[in-house]
């Protein structure tokens, strides 16, 4: 199991130093003026801004020496400085990071707490009213745009019903709660601020729930298509032919397999929850990665944008790596 | 056992159970492709005819599906946003399954170490996340439909190429090439006939799938303002411009129905085939 | 029978498919006495595995049970409520399945598979649950139990975890044992563990068994009655020797006599009955044999015959021996020899062949493994004979069979065909040689493109190799081809999904015979097949030798098989030839212990055996001297050095330092 682990990681390791190696080539290969996307065409009008911004990357030295002053800047936590708000593009993301992890996290829950029972039920009891309902929910879940589905919670519970509080993370005249994490719920449970509590959870409901329908989609979709190929399987009518109670088979004996499937597919769909937070905090003005990736886009703020891809990318291994330890845990056969 | 238990269903329900919703699916859209095809005469106003005056009207005789904020007719831009989302879906998909599948099937043919390099640059793009790197190729290249076409297409290939690496390779080791080996058929012919049209299934449910996938996504680059350049109606960006207009709910409404109509369509479609490909799944 | 455990009456039960309903077992009747050992036997569509899934209503919809008692000491286990059916399954009553790599859980420990349903119906609680376990997997046999308890299955061999799978059913000390298909997929040398096991529990804890097989001789080495299903009924009932030697059901006498023997005298021909079963969908009127029957006669056609007594404790149901008469006893063929060849020059020779497989790393750092397929095979064929190639899975006869037809390359070695090396031939070469060698497969469902219609399948090798000109040429000579291997020429435009297994296979001849080749290697191309089938396909196979002066190379894990079709055998062990002899010389007077085991494994009713222990070495790591020295009785210290081919009589050679040292049972 050790070496399984440390053979995933040096791999790990090795992609994300290509990984680092495409995005520095896009970087250079941007068709027209690279000083001009990477400065801004302010800033790319001052001449002296430009010849230090010149000398800082090598631009008139070989390609390969100019990746290895990227790549060491990349180590000392260096990705540029971005165009709309002149900062460090590391103290942005880290700034607006904990705002994303709490909402996506929050959302990954949900999708799990709903998803696999709603899979698990709709196999076990295939074709009947459970079964639709959850055919239903995971078909309009993947189909449906996020940023629609977003802007119609939003007008129809907030804007009609008036139920769910406006966009933002608090109430706009509230304070954030005291601590260092960053996230709001963790913070405030911290203190006892209960208040504040409630706040930022009343204001994480609709978005969390918004952001979750796609991943809910997934993963209802792959447990209930996992539960019946488990349940069809020999081992399942062995159990039986034991005399176990159904719940015991279905739940000890089909689920366990069938969550191998859908552990890889959790692992890709939290990842992609980074992805659709993007559309989710555009529309309810939630202050994370996600927005900060719509406004510099707009904006084509383009060190912002590497940065983001970078950073992004990084969590995607990260959770691949998790994922296939997960996978090893799971599934005695991989383990070697 | 009493024999009046339930009765078994007819065939006939049975068939309508099993296919009926890859029929609807077929039904919605090949009514989008005709949509598409023939916008100019069923859309009643031009897509970008403004009329101010008449801003941001609701739902009427006049205008079925209300006005946007420049006054423009919503059901004539649904009608000709059809065309943008259906082209750069077909499109990438196409273009990502045909360039996927060559490189999938050329891996699986090479073997040894041209096979192991074409996989790793396979799998290194996609370590990616697609819409993020979409997006920062898209901001790389500029706005634009063809642009975010190319953005798209980068990362699209590579689950293609996955898939039909592992059919080849099932293929290539079943004993019916074998046969045709030993048949002494000169091995050009056994890939184009004998190992290509047996991975075609599969590759087709995936392209099927794959369709309404790619109308979201472009839809969702567009939203974030990467897609099209406006006034161009395209239904990602009809939706980013009424994202803000609660009370004038209809603005961003419709285009996203449209969206998930297509997206709906495909997916029934898609799982039709799949179920008619597959025999097991047809036995149950 | 009132003391009997189980009592079936009647059972029906019909699968809903699209095409309407197919009553897979109708009107199903046997009973099972206490410590009593049933035999069901039957081809696949008999309806004798879904008999056994109906009596512990384990079936899935569309499969519905419509009709019937299953009496289980006198309670009907169809009327039982949910909580009484878990009650009483794995409990009173246990079910060993077919395959144990799908019937094990891949996620979880054998321990806990064994075990949970000790503590589930509350015979014991956990701990005494795991002690119970250990000694259970002990008794069945499995190697050093604590450690395999704490194992996943993947990490057993497929004869270890068929004793875990029993292990499982004899956890609650069942009354009733049911066991489906237990042994076909093992090896000849672990079906007799399996077996032997099987008989002892019986013998031991007096566990009434209920055995289904499609092979008879399983069946008769552990049931005393048997029952035989055709087409979802059954046809005849009775004590298996009875049945046996004087069966009274055409199909049964069908069934008997197409399985070729060991103890039979060699014969070149097998008494098939031609034709297939009936289609599900519209059975016949009548008997459902009838239009197979050699012997029918006019009330056959109209009449469904009843199961009734037709001699004291036996059952059939047949109109011609309803009177009590037997059925004419098998005619031996003439044996037809074989077609002398002018030459005495070899058509094909392989020298000191080797292929190694090396297996995907496991990772950058580890060493790769490598498969020793094959360890230096040395043979020959001449011209129209029939060379038989023999071992257990794992023995590297698949992977010789492909050296040998250059599907693979050998790593080393020389082969000559036809007078030409071909063993480093490639390309152009290799592909004009190819039509003068041709291969049949193992896999009739496989080996043919599923998206070609079969008169394509068969044109397009004529079109390459310039045999046929035009389409139309093309299609006279498959015309010709399939009326020769028995089928209706007008099928060429039938995909391949619309033939039946032995129609594929014979379908796979014709391509093979198109090329008009000299050798054709055959990789187990009957051993998909149901007896009757095979029987067909053999036939076949030594007609067209005899019309067309071919050799075979026939490989075959099924020794009574290569006996009543090969001239010479070899006998491969971990990828060399251990023993070598003509047919006759070799099943009279084996000489490597292995062959001596290896004949004795084969199930036979009334035959005694040397029951091999151990399981074949891993191809991972070739043993230094003899291959054979773990698992031989007879081995001595000298085995440790490689052992000398020794030529014991004419033709008759033997890889071993003590041949002839193990004696064969008589």
């Amino acid at each position: 199991m050790l070496r399984y682990v440390a053979i995933r990681l040096a791999s790990a390791v090795v992609m994300a130093l290509l990984a680092s190696l495409v995005i520095f080539l896009i970087s250079n290969f941007v068709p027209g003026d690279p000083v001009l996307a990477q400065l801004g065409d302010i800033l790319a009008s001052d001449p002296t801004v430009v010849a230090q911004w010149r000398a800082k990357w090598g631009l008139d030295l070989p390609l390969w020496d100019r990746y290895w002053i990227f790549l060491s800047g990349l180590l000392h936590g260096d990705l540029g400085v971005s165009i709309a708000t002149r900062r460090p593009v590391l103290e942005d993301i880290a700034q607006y990071a904990p705002a994303t992890i709490e909402l996506a996290t929050v959302s990954f829950l949900l999708a799990l707490v709903v998803g696999i029972p709603l899979g698990v039920a709709a196999a076990v009891w295939r074709d009947s009213i459970v079964d639709a309902v959850a055919r239903a929910v995971s078909l309009l879940g993947v189909s449906a745009p996020t940023f629609w589905l977003a802007f119609i919670f939003l007008a129809i519970f907030y804007g009609w019903l008036g139920w769910a509080p406006g966009p933002g993370r608090l109430d706009p005249i509230a304070f954030p709660p005291e601590g260092s994490t960053g996230f709001f719920l963790w913070d405030s449970a911290r203190q006892g601020d209960w208040e504040t509590f409630h706040d930022a959870l009343a204001h994480l409901a609709l978005p969390a729930i918004v952001l979750a329908a796609a991943t809910l989609g997934l993963i209802t979709r792959t447990t209930r298509a996992a539960m019946l190929e488990c349940l069809h399987q020999d081992y399942v009518r062995v159990a039986r032919a034991k005399g176990l109670k159904e719940r015991a088979v279905v739940l000890h004996h089909a689920l366990r397999n069938a969550l191998v499937p859908v552990v890889t597919l959790g692992g890709l769909a939290y990842a992609n929850l980074l992805t659709g937070a993007v559309m989710t905090e555009t529309i309810f003005a939630w202050p994370g990665l996600g927005r900060y990736t719509f406004r510099s886009a707009a904006a084509l703020d383009f060190p912002a944008i590497m940065g983001i891809t970078l950073v992004v990318s990084a969590t995607y291994l990260l959770v691949n790596l998790v994922v296939d330890l997960s996978y090893a845990l799971l599934d005695p056969r991989v383990r070697r | 056992m009493s024999a009046t238990a339930a009765l078994p269903e007819s065939r006939l329900r049975r068939r309508i159970r099993r296919y009926g919703l890859a029929w609807a699916g077929g039904g919605i859209v090949l009514g989008w492709i005709l949509v598409a095809v023939f916008a100019p005469w069923i859309a009643p106003f031009p897509p970008d005819a403004q009329d101010i005056a008449n801003r941001l009207a609701p739902p009427s005789a006049a205008h079925w599906l209300g006005t946007d904020i420049l006054g423009r007719d919503v059901l004539s831009r649904l009608i000709y946003g059809s065309r943008v989302s259906l082209l750069a879906g077909f499109s990438v998909v196409i273009l990502g399954a045909a360039f996927g599948t060559a490189v999938g099937i050329l891996a699986a043919w090479l073997r040894g170490w041209g096979e192991e390099a074409l996989m790793r640059f396979t799998d290194l793009v996609l370590c990616f996340p697609p819409i993020i790197l979409a997006l920062a190729l898209a901001a790389a290249l500029g706005i634009g439909t063809t642009n975010t076409i190319i953005a798209m297409l980068v990362v699209w290939w590579p689950k293609f190429a996955r898939l039909a690496r592992s059919l080849a390779i099932v293929q290539r080791s079943q004993e019916y090439v074998e046969a045709a080996t030993v048949a002494g058929l000169p091995q050009k012919r056994i890939l184009w006939r004998h190992v290509l049209p047996n991975t075609f299934g599969p590759i087709a449910v995936l392209c099927t799938l794959d369709l309404g996938i790619a109308i979201l996504t472009f839809a969702g680059l567009s939203f974030l303002g990467l897609g099209v350049v406006p006034p161009t109606p395209e239904w990602g960006s009809m939706i980013a411009e009424g994202r803000e207009l609660v009370e004038q709910w209809w603005v961003a409404t419709f285009p996203g129905i449209a969206i998930l109509s297509v997206v709906v369509g495909f997916n029934f479609l898609g799982d039709g085939l799949r179920d008619w490909l597959d025999p097991k799944a047809r036995s149950r | 029978m009132s003391d009997a455990v189980l009592d079936v009456r009647g059972l029906v039960t019909v699968f809903h498919t699209d095409a309407g309903p197919v009553r897979a077992v109708d009107g199903v009747s046997f009973s099972v006495g206490k410590g009593e050992t049933l035999g069901i036997v039957g081809e696949s569509g008999s309806g004798k595995s879904v008999t056994a899934q109906s009596l512990m209503r384990l079936l899935d919809p569309p499969a519905r049970i419509e009709g019937g008692e299953v009496l289980f000491e006198g309670r009907d286990v169809l009327t039982m409520s949910p909580r009484e059916l878990t009650a009483w399954r794995g409990a009173n009553a246990a079910m060993v399945f077919q395959d144990s790599l799908t019937g094990l859980n891949p996620v979880l420990r054998i321990l806990r598979q064994v075990t949970e349903h000790v503590v589930a119906h509350g015979r014991m609680d956990a701990r005494d649950a795991r002690r119970h376990g250990i000694e259970l997997l002990r008794r069945m046999g499995v190697a050093s139990p604590e450690r395999a308890a704490a194992s996943y299955p993947h990490q057993f061999s497929g004869g270890m975890r068929q004793r875990v799978m029993i292990a499982m059913g004899m956890a609650n000390d069942p009354t009733l044992l049911l066991a489906d298909e237990p042994t076909t997929a093992l090896d000849v040398t672990i079906q007799a563990q399996i077996l032997d096991l099987l008989a002892g529990l019986n013998e031991k804890f007096g566990t009434a068994i209920v055995l289904i097989s499609h092979d008879l001789g399983v069946i008769g080495t552990i049931c005393k009655r048997i029952v035989v299903m055709y087409a979802g009924e059954v046809v005849e009932e009775g004590p298996t020797t009875d049945v046996l030697s004087d069966p009274r059901h055409p199909y049964a006498w069908a069934l008997a006599n197409a399985v070729p023997r060991l103890d039979a005298p060699i014969a070149d021909r097998l008494p098939g009955i031609e034709g297939a079963p009936p289609d599900p969908l519209a059975m016949p009127q009548g008997c459902r044999f009838a239009p197979r029957c050699p012997w029918r006669i006019d009330r056959c056609g109209t009449e469904r015959p009843p199961l009734a007594e037709v001699a004291p404790g036996r059952l059939a149901r047949c109109w011609v021996t309803a009177d009590g008469r037997s059925l004419p006893p098998r005619t031996v063929p003439a044996h037809a020899k074989p077609p002398e060849s002018s030459t005495t020059e070899p058509l094909l020779v392989a020298r000191d062949l080797v292929k190694h497989f090396p297996l995907p790393k496991k990772s950058f750092f580890g060493a790769r493994e490598v498969v020793h397929a094959v360890n230096g095979v040395s043979l020959h064929v001449m011209p129209g004979e029939r060379l038989g190639i023999v071992g257990e899975s794992g023995c590297g006869k698949s992977t010789l069979a492909r050296l040998v037809t250059r599907l693979h390359t050998p790593d080393a070695g020389h082969i000559r065909f036809d007078g030409q090396d071909i063993a480093t031939l490639g390309g152009e070469e290799l592909r004009q040689l190819r039509p003068r060698l041709q291969m049949v497969f193992q896999d009739p469902y496989a080996s043919l493109n599923p998206r070609m219609r079969i008169g394509d399948i068969l044109a397009e090798p004529l079109l390459v190799h310039g045999r046929a000109r035009t389409a139309a040429e093309a299609g006279e000579r498959v015309g010709a081809l399939l009326d020769m291997v028995g089928l209706n020429p007008s099928w060429a435009a039938r995909f391949p999904h619309e033939f039946s297994g032995g129609q594929r296979q014979r379908i796979s001849i014709a391509r093979a015979l198109g090329l008009e080749p000299a050798l054709i290697v055959a990789d187990e191309p009957v051993s998909a097949l149901d007896v009757n089938v095979q029987a067909q396909v053999l036939n076949l196979m030594l007609d067209l030798r005899e019309r067309m002066g071919l050799a075979y190379m026939f490989i075959a894990h099924d020794l009574a098989v290569v006996r009543a079709f090969c001239d010479r055998v070899a006998v491969m062990y971990l990828g060399r030839i251990v023993e070598e002899a003509p047919a006759r010389d070799l099943f009279a007077q084996p000489a490597h212990p292995y062959t001596v085991s290896l004949l004795s494994a084969v199930p036979e009713p009334g035959r005694q055996r040397v029951v091999l222990g151990g399981e074949p070495p891993s191809t991972l790591r070739l043993p230094q001297g003899c291959a054979f020295r773990a698992r031989c009785p007879v081995a001595e210290p000298v085995c440790a050095e490689p052992p000398p081919l020794t030529e014991i009589a004419p033709g008759h050679r033997v890889l071993c330092h003590a041949p002839g040292s193990l004696k064969g049972m008589p």
